[in-house]
């Protein structure tokens, strides 16, 4: 696995920059990946959303549904699409420093 | 590597439950992937978007010869086909139906209406056929709020621009 310099820190990253080890991420780490994904600024709404995939994460080993995402966060639909333009579960995996979601919903 | 898709436009013409989700799910995984994204519905497919039957699609247990795959739900083997005879018993069609969206909730599927919806505000459009809600009779009243209008075949066709078209 190749290493990245994110946010003064080395850490591992795949082949499509989701981090492999999700217990090294840290706020400076996010901002740092939501600049990459076109994001400047993370609000406390981005932070809803990826502390919440956070710990489903921990719980279950893999990110929620969008479905889940949107009923359990507390961010509606609409507000995730605009909160993460361009494909709201990938970048706010990415972000929230965990894997890449496989669910198809 | 290959230029990705940008846009898809889903063409959704059959009204069973099982030919209905397959668009939806398309569609909404389309937008997950920041994929532009419109579905039309034109024949029976209007179904899915009308008040009336949103929430009444049925898998066909008649003439239906593919349901063997159903048939481990009922702890049967996969390779059993389900008797179409059986498929005509008033209550089988709402039967299987029902055992199908119990395993489509376990995997996180919204039902048709929620789904819509959720499509409608990811940015997903969501169009009915001018010339099918002609034959049957159908206005704009008689169709769900997400829907985004009545196209006639080249309004879809202008709507389609750039885009992959799939029928389902």
């Amino acid at each position: 696995m190749p290493t990245k310099n994110i946010a003064g820190l080395d850490v591992e990253v795949d082949e499509e920059g989701y981090l492999v080890d999700h217990t090294v991420w840290n706020q400076d780490i996010a901002a740092a990946l939501a600049q990459e994904e076109g994001i400047d600024e993370l609000t406390d709404r981005h932070l809803m959303v990826i502390n919440f995939m956070r710990k489903e994460f921990e719980e279950k080993g893999t990110g929620p549904s969008i479905r889940r995402l949107t009923k359990e966060s507390g961010v509606p639909t609409k507000e995730l699409y605009q909160l993460f333009p361009g494909g709201p579960a990938k970048k706010a995996a990415r972000i929230a420093g965990i894997k890449k979601p496989h669910g198809c919903i | 590597m290959s230029e990705s898709i940008k846009k898809v436009s889903i063409i959704c013409a059959h009204g069973g439950l099982d030919e209905v989700y397959p668009a939806l799910i398309l569609a909404n995984g389309a937008r997950m992937e920041g994929i532009e994204a419109s579905i039309f519905f034109t024949f029976f497919g209007l179904n899915a978007i009308m008040k009336k039957t949103i929430s009444k699609l049925k898998v066909a247990t008649v003439g239906n010869p593919s349901l063997n795959l159903a048939m481990p739900m009922l702890g049967l083997p996969v390779t059993m086909p389900f008797p179409t005879w059986l498929g005509g018993i008033p209550g089988v069609s709402g039967f299987a139906t029902g055992l199908m969206k119990k395993e489509m909730e376990k995997l996180d599927i919204p039902p048709v209406d929620e789904f819509l919806e959720m499509i409608h505000d990811a940015g997903g459009e969501i169009y009915a056929c001018k010339l099918a809600m002609d034959m049957f009779k159908l206005t704009r009243e008689d169709l769900i709020e997400p829907v985004d209008g009545i196209l006639t075949v080249g309004e879809f066709y202008e709507k389609s621009a750039g885009a992959t078209v799939l029928f389902t």
